[in-house]
């Protein structure tokens, strides 16, 4: 299973996917922002979204999984 | 004066709280829940809880602020940089309650904090400006007309932009109709505001400022550049003064403008003008700061003055302290920024300091806000120290910063000092021949190692 993981620690801005969603390799899926900076998280792969794991608002650490790909 | 309240937090808030004890006035204050334990809200006389930790409801609450000056009978309000600092409406405020606001004039903030104006008035007063068009432009077809005219390459900006948000270098007329509608689309998105401008590109452009501070008189002086070159996301990573860069006919030049960019819009207190300098050193006005800069203790520390004392005087109706004929570099000065981020991705890096030991040597200042222990939350900016340095010459001065760097211990978070310490042995940077790429050269080189 492919994995998209947080690149920060910060709150989640935006919510770019969701389930169902065919994703090209280097497309923003969630906006993240911490210490006044925003930052788009990128899959690193192609794939279809099966799980959207942080809604707007959550809090999410470096390295959290926060979409499933298929 | 008798009580000061510090509208700001961290470090600039300790730094600004230092003169004041020196100077026998009482200082006061704010915090947000996320600073409740921070060493300036503990090293204050007295200290009031404005709100939440994010800043619209805190740092940016203008009620909030304006009741604990009242509730603690402050005389004056000291907005540090960033935040209200460059607030037009908020330094009219402070002087509709009667208070003293520690800054130039609220009409002064607005001209310098709208782009155009700023660069209208300077030409006006015969300061170089970058080449560059008057008005926003209306259609693509105009964007061209104006980028033929002014020469490419020329950078297409959003004139109510920031952060390099919409901003596209355009080397010939294809790239600007290409660029045209996505920075146009892009601008409006971020901004809601998508009116744009043309401007010269100046190619492996510097970055050096220049210190200034006018009396209530009408007297103006400079305090020698800054060669702030470094800088990664638009944000200042390393200043020093010196700059490396300019010969000393250079130097008067540049100087000489910003005294009467100052004079031109009758500019009071202490203030910065930023001038992009190309490979020829022509100059040309960037932007005017209305407020003390992060890096103003680089100029301390090279020409021996406190900036916060002359802040403090000039606010209180003194005349300037300093003639222009005393202003020398005494010594080479660096500073140096300790970020709470990823030292290659400098992505933010927020988490709780476990151990925070500073290198305690001569001729190296710290200027921090944290401490073993500290948590450094997300909500506000990465800076957590600054180190500066000085020494007899530039190169005593890097070498010094190097131990510097070597002796500061930080852990439980990552910081870039492993980037700093890069920098300082860099051979380009040792040789003071650098420009404002020299971060996105080197990370761009180890991306593709």
């Amino acid at each position: 299973m492919k994995q998209v993981a947080a690149n920060m620690a910060g709150t989640v801005i935006s919510v770019l996917v969701q389930p169902g969603d065919t994703i090209s390799e280097g497309q923003d899926v969630i906006v993240l922002e911490s210490m006044k900076m925003e930052v788009p998280v990128q899959s690193m792969e192609a794939g279809k979204v099966v799980e959207v794991k942080a809604n707007i608002g959550d809090f999410v650490n470096d390295g959290d999984i926060i979409v499933v790909l298929e | 004066m008798r009580k000061v309240l510090i509208a700001n937090r961290g470090e600039i808030a300790r730094r600004i709280m230092r003169t004041c004890r020196e100077k026998g006035v009482a200082t006061v204050a704010v915090y947000s829940d996320a600073d409740r334990d921070l060493p300036f809200v503990r090293e204050a006389d007295e200290a009031v809880h404005i709100g939440p930790p994010p800043v619209p409801h805190s740092y940016l609450n203008v009620e909030a602020i304006i009741a604990a000056a009242k509730s603690t009978n402050a005389d004056a309000i000291h907005p540090g940089y960033g935040l209200l600092s460059e607030n037009e409406a908020f330094a009219r405020r402070v002087l509709e309650e009667g208070l003293v606001f520690i800054g130039p004039s609220p009409k002064v903030i607005g001209q310098m904090g709208d782009k155009l104006t700023a660069r209208r008035i300077m030409q006006e007063a015969g300061v170089p400006v970058v080449p560059g068009c008057e008005d926003s432009l209306a259609t693509v077809e105009e964007a061209t007309a104006q980028a033929a005219q002014i020469g490419y390459p020329v950078m297409l900006k959003a004139s109510a932009g920031g952060g390099g948000i919409g901003m596209q270098i355009c080397r010939e007329e294809s790239q600007l109709l290409q660029a045209y509608q996505s920075a146009k689309g892009r601008a409006k998105a971020y901004f809601g505001n998508d009116a744009m401008y043309v401007e010269k590109y100046v190619e492996r452009p510097r970055h050096i400022e220049v210190q200034i501070a006018a009396d209530n008189a009408g007297n103006v002086i400079h305090l020698l550049e800054r060669e702030c070159s470094i800088q990664r996301r638009h944000q200042k990573v390393l200043e020093e003064s010196p700059s490396p860069f300019l010969d000393p006919a250079t130097r008067e030049q540049l100087c000489e403008a910003a005294v009467k960019a100052a004079k031109a819009v009758g500019y009071t207190g202490l203030g910065t003008v930023e001038f992009i300098v190309d490979e020829q050193k022509n100059f040309y006005f960037l932007e005017m700061n209305t407020r003390l800069q992060v890096e103003h203790a680089v100029t301390e520390e090279m020409t021996g003055y406190d900036l916060v004392a002359m802040q403090l005087a000039i606010a209180d109706g003194q005349p300037l302290p300093v003639e222009q004929r005393d202003v020398q570099a005494k010594r080479h000065a660096i500073e140096l920024r300790v970020y709470a981020e990823d030292p290659v991705t400098f992505l933010p890096s927020p988490g709780t300091i476990s151990l925070y030991q500073p290198p305690a040597m001569e001729h190296v200042r710290i200027d921090d806000g944290v401490e073993s222990g500290t948590q450094v939350t997300p909500f506000y900016d990465p800076m957590i120290a600054k180190v500066i340095i000085s020494g007899e010459t530039r190169e005593e001065a890097v070498e010094r910063a190097q131990e510097a760097m070597h002796h500061f211990l930080i852990t439980g978070i990552k910081t870039n000092i492993p980037f700093l310490q890069e920098v300082l042995v860099d051979e380009q940077f040792r040789g003071g021949d650098y420009t404002t790429w020299f971060i996105t050269e080197r990370t761009t080189k180890t991306n593709h190692k």
